[in-house]
């Protein structure tokens, strides 16, 4: 059986994940990367 | 050639490594002992811990985790649309171009020594172990599983990640007196995990990416509709299997050209004595071709 991917898939996957990003900016998910990143996570190097 | 291109990738996984690893005043004795800039809003698209003194970027599977964990049990959507972003364009090529735990692995596998070839019957089912790490350490657990103050732990990061302990652990406790005297059993647990990491990397090729990296798995569920793909030209093709002979991700191409174990390294490319193989990017009037790992029978 042939199975086609059309092209215009991966484009409307790459707009919907473009637009989950934005919508995770949106609502503050960045602040909480940056404030987990910036402290050093003891149970990451084992130490938790 | 073929040595040329090789050196060539060496050179941008290290230099990748290197420059996202560039915050030297954290190899520094000394307060902060980790970079705390406004880069580290910004994920790495490779396993980098973002506790690592010289971390820049922040680590996307602890930072999807750190989303998941929190009190108010968010779905990451900034993360998980970054990397979906990622895989959508390249798929697993950040696996094999700019993850410096990747490249540690790999010269790890060029000590010479005789190399292990995992017995396929324990080879595929173990390469499904990543997938679980994904849905299970990584979305699952820190999502579901509450401590009695509401808030969930980084499960992978925890438990298993052998990255964290190698560019964030190993170099802070060596740094800072007052870690070294907290040290228990995680800590010990963790570094058993490492070390059997490093031997298995001696003797298997990229043994960490082929069983166990969430961030792989993810990618590679994106390699059949990546814009960036593998493909093989069949008139071309002699099919003497020298660029499955090649592939240490144990891929045969002429197969599967883009199977999600494909880390698109191109050693398959440069090893093809037809130039059969190449790397290319979807195009509109592509949609309309069979794609080719739908016409053969499908194998890792």
């Amino acid at each position: 059986m042939t199975r086609k991917i059309p092209i215009q898939a991966t484009i409307g996957l790459i707009l919907v994940a473009i637009a989950s990003m934005a919508f995770g900016i949106y609502r503050g998910e960045v602040e909480i990367v940056l404030m987990k990143a910036i402290n050093i996570c003891m149970e990451c190097i084992g130490l938790g | 050639m073929v040595k040329k291109a090789a050196a060539f990738r060496k050179f941008i996984q290290a230099g990748w490594g290197i420059l996202t690893n560039a915050y030297v005043k954290g190899f520094l004795p000394g307060d902060p002992p980790i970079y705390k800039g406004p880069l580290k809003q910004f994920c790495v698209p490779g396993m980098n811990c973002y506790s690592c003194p010289g971390a820049l970027g922040s680590c996307p599977i602890g930072s999807m985790q750190a989303v998941f964990d929190g009190r108010h049990r968010k779905f990451a959507f900034y993360v998980v649309g970054y990397l979906s972003l990622i895989g959508l364009i390249v798929g697993r090529f950040v696996c094999g171009w700019l993850c410096l735990f990747g490249l540690i692995q790999e010269l790890l596998y060029k000590i010479p020594t005789p190399k292990l070839k995992v017995p396929e019957a324990i080879d595929k089912p173990l390469r499904y172990l990543k997938y679980v790490m994904l849905f299970v350490m990584v979305f699952a657990l820190p999502f579901f599983v509450r401590s009695e103050y509401g808030v969930g732990a980084p499960f992978f990061c925890k438990y298993i990640c052998p990255v964290g302990t190698l560019e964030g652990g190993i170099p802070l406790v060596l740094l800072n007196d007052a870690m070294r005297g907290t040290l228990g059993w995680l800590f010990r647990w963790k570094f058993l995990l490492l070390i059997l990491c490093v031997l298995a990397s001696i003797f298997i090729y990229r043994p960490f990416c082929k069983y166990i990296c969430p961030l792989g798995a993810f990618y590679g569920l994106f390699q059949k509709v990546s814009l960036v793909r593998m493909q093989v030209d069949e008139n071309a093709c002699v099919n003497c299997g020298l660029c499955a002979k090649t592939c240490k991700m144990n891929v045969d191409p002429r197969k599967n050209p883009n199977s999600c174990e494909c880390i698109r390294c191109r050693e398959c490319i440069n090893a093809c004595p037809k130039n059969a193989l190449s790397m290319i990017i979807r195009e509109k009037k592509a949609a309309d071709q069979p794609i080719q790992e739908g016409l053969r029978k499908e194998s890792i």
